[in-house]
């Protein structure tokens, strides 16, 4: 393929992109309330799998705990908020974001010393410690989690400007997280820090032969991930208005990992589909009408579909697209 | 406490020593059970290359394993303990076997990413085939008879003894592991095929046949310690996930592959663990976690990783 149809044929899909985009941001009015809750949930699972995306596509560190930096932006949201009275937003997300980030830091320092399957038991082992300081001391208040009562606003002189206790605002608001770290990560895709990685993830002894301290850049993706991940925290706390120390708990880091699996790694739309496939696919396998009284077990459902994935499908849902436009494209060309 | 006389002082010492001694035993004792689990979890991965997260629940397995047989075995063997453990065994390894054929073998020439989320699928599987059969509630199983009592600890204290008599059997089976892997021929094999797997299959080593007898020796050792630990744990959901990631931490700090490795980081979590709840009751969680850290910190490679 020439560098000119590629640059043609990139043309048609980022019109898709738009026009998932605003079909996301037309559906509150004509999708039903159950429906409108759904997507949230969908745009939210959508940023913290593209966190991941960062890492594992992008970077090539499989992370098996990131759940933990989405949990404790979470936490972040339940303990800083003062008790009566909204928080203001404009402290409380990058408090929230940077607490994530800071964590990411320590993890990230220590954890990258290591690699391959040393770096995912390290990853996992220290999410678990994230999850036992929320479950076990006095801070995270144990297993029974805690209540966020108020959403947080932003007041510009007296007037309510941004407040996200209105299930609209709150709908625009996480779209439009979800387009900017989309758009944000597109860009660093295309930076010279991306490439960076790029190389990393291909060969790093490469890079460092080459002069570049990878060290530094994994470190710097990896709380970059933190962050973003932390931003999914945060809108989760917000939307749920609940947390408890399940949200950092390892299934949280596994069912991520399964979301930019499923999708396909390797592409940010991959971990945007993903993430809606295994939303949907959880709603669904949950459902009684479907499955009656075996929807409690959904988990083995889970279970079989995640076996299944791994052995039938190693590029996800996109690379069955992308077989699928090969295999159609000699058809359309003759 | 202040002690007014120095007949009270000595008391309180001796007190205090007896106490000391129990968590001692405590230590030893999870230290070693702990022990018998990482290590098939390290040779699976040494020798396999396969990282198998589904490993704590086999040791969940084990213990509902004890739950369910020991009705069975009260009615034909007596109750005997050695049945129980004989059975559970003898299952568990044509269950590892049977596993390594239909899943684990697929995924040799996979990356670790796969091989993560296969083995988180099978734990799904394994838990949720875990509350359709045996439900969700937490069961008890009875220790036998013989080892029921307690044996004294100076005056006032008593250890019970089947505490003592668990890390004895496990001090064994680990005994009896390090004679298979260093004096026997297949051990030798295993050796071979752990530094080299090409060269091992070149010169004659039946590669497919060895892994799939080291993972069901790896399931075994898992069941084992499940089995032995189900009177003292009791059995309840959920239970094989915070093994899993305890064994993860010590074979971090062992470094993995090494069986060496994994008994001294087991001793050494067992007792961080043990002492870090008696001192240090707010932080017992974290402590294990912070000890990895400080071996990262230290040997990014774990104490005796062997290359």
């Amino acid at each position: 393929m020439t560098a000119a149809s590629g640059a043609r044929s990139a043309w048609p899909s980022s019109l898709v992109t738009w026009a998932v985009v605003a079909l996301i941001a037309a559906f509150p009015w004509f999708g039903g309330r159950f429906y409108v809750d759904l997507a949230l949930t969908i745009m939210i699972s959508a940023i913290f799998a593209l966190s991941l995306e960062l890492l594992v596509g992008m970077t090539g560190l499989v992370s098996f705990g990131h759940a933990a930096f989405f949990g404790i932006a979470a936490y972040a949201v339940a303990l800083l908020s003062p008790a009566p009275g909204a928080p203001a937003l404009w402290w409380l997300l990058p408090a929230a974001v940077g607490l994530a980030a800071l964590y990411a830091a320590i993890v990230g320092a220590l954890s990258l010393r290591t690699r391959g399957i040393y770096f995912i038991m390290v990853t996992l082992a220290f999410a678990q410690m994230a999850y036992y300081v929320f479950h076990d001391t006095p801070l995270g208040r144990g297993s029974d989690g805690i209540y966020v009562s108020a959403k947080p606003l932003i007041t510009v002189a007296g007037h309510n400007v941004l407040d996200l206790a209105r299930p609209l605002t709150f709908y625009y608001f996480t779209l439009a997280c979800l387009v900017a770290t989309f758009g944000f990560l597109a860009l660093v895709a295309r930076s010279k820090f991306g490439h960076a990685l790029a190389g990393i993830k291909a060969n790093e002894q490469r890079m460092r032969a080459a002069g570049f301290s990878t060290f530094a850049y994994k470190l710097a993706a990896f709380v970059i991930a933190g962050a973003l991940a932390g931003i999914a925290g945060f809108l989760y706390a917000v939307k749920d208005g609940f947390v408890n120390p399940e949200i950092l708990a390892w299934h949280q880091s596994g069912v991520v990992l399964l979301m930019i699996i499923l999708g396909g790694i390797g592409s940010l739309r991959g971990a945007v589909v993903g993430a809606f496939a295994f939303t949907l696919l959880k709603e669904l396998a949950q459902s009684e009408a479907l499955f009656g009284t075996f929807a409690k077990h959904w988990q083995l459902t889970l279970g079989i579909v995640i076996i299944v994935c791994v052995a039938a499908m190693p590029n996800g849902l996109v690379g069955i697209a992308s077989a699928t436009k090969r295999r159609i494209a000699p058809i359309l060309d003759a | 406490m202040a002690p007014s006389g120095s007949c009270r002082r000595r008391h309180d010492v001796v007190v205090t020593f007896a106490a000391f001694l129990i968590q001692c035993l405590n230590a030893l004792q999870y230290g070693l059970l702990l022990f018998l689990v990482a290590s098939g979890l390290t040779l699976i991965f040494g020798i396999l290359g396969v990282i198998n997260l589904a490993h704590g629940s086999f040791y969940m397995i084990g213990a509902y394993l004890a739950y369910a047989l020991a009705p069975f075995v009260a009615g034909h063997f007596g109750g005997s303990l050695f049945a129980t453990l004989a059975i559970g065994v003898a299952l568990a390894v044509a269950f590892g076997y049977a596993l390594e054929w239909g899943f684990v073998s697929y995924l040799y020439e996979r990356d670790h990413l796969q091989q993560v989320l296969m083995t988180y699928g099978l734990i799904l599987v394994f838990e949720e085939l875990r509350s359709i059969l045996v439900g969700d509630d937490v069961h008890g199983v009875a220790a036998p008879g013989w080892l029921a009592g307690s044996v004294p600890l100076g005056e006032l204290m008593t250890y019970p003894v089947y505490r003592l008599f668990m890390s004895a059997i496990c001090l064994l089976v680990a005994l009896a592991q390090y004679v298979v892997i260093a004096r026997t021929r297949l051990g030798m094999a295993i050796r071979a095929g752990a530094s080299n797997r090409e060269m091992a299959q070149s010169l004659g080593v039946n590669i497919r046949f060895l892994y799939r007898v080291v993972f069901a020796g790896g399931v075994a050792l898992a069941v084992f310690a499940g089995m032995i630990a189900a009177p003292v744990s009791s059995v309840y959901p959920g239970m094989g996930n915070q093994v899993l990631i305890v064994c993860f931490v010590v074979v971090v700090i062992g470094g993995i592959g090494s069986i060496r490795g994994a008994f001294i980081a087991s001793l050494l979590v067992g007792a961080v663990d043990t002492f870090g709840k008696v001192f240090f009751p707010q932080a017992a969680g974290v402590l294990v976690y912070v000890l990895m850290a400080a071996v990262l910190l230290w040997r990014p490679e774990g104490l005796f990783r062997e290359t």
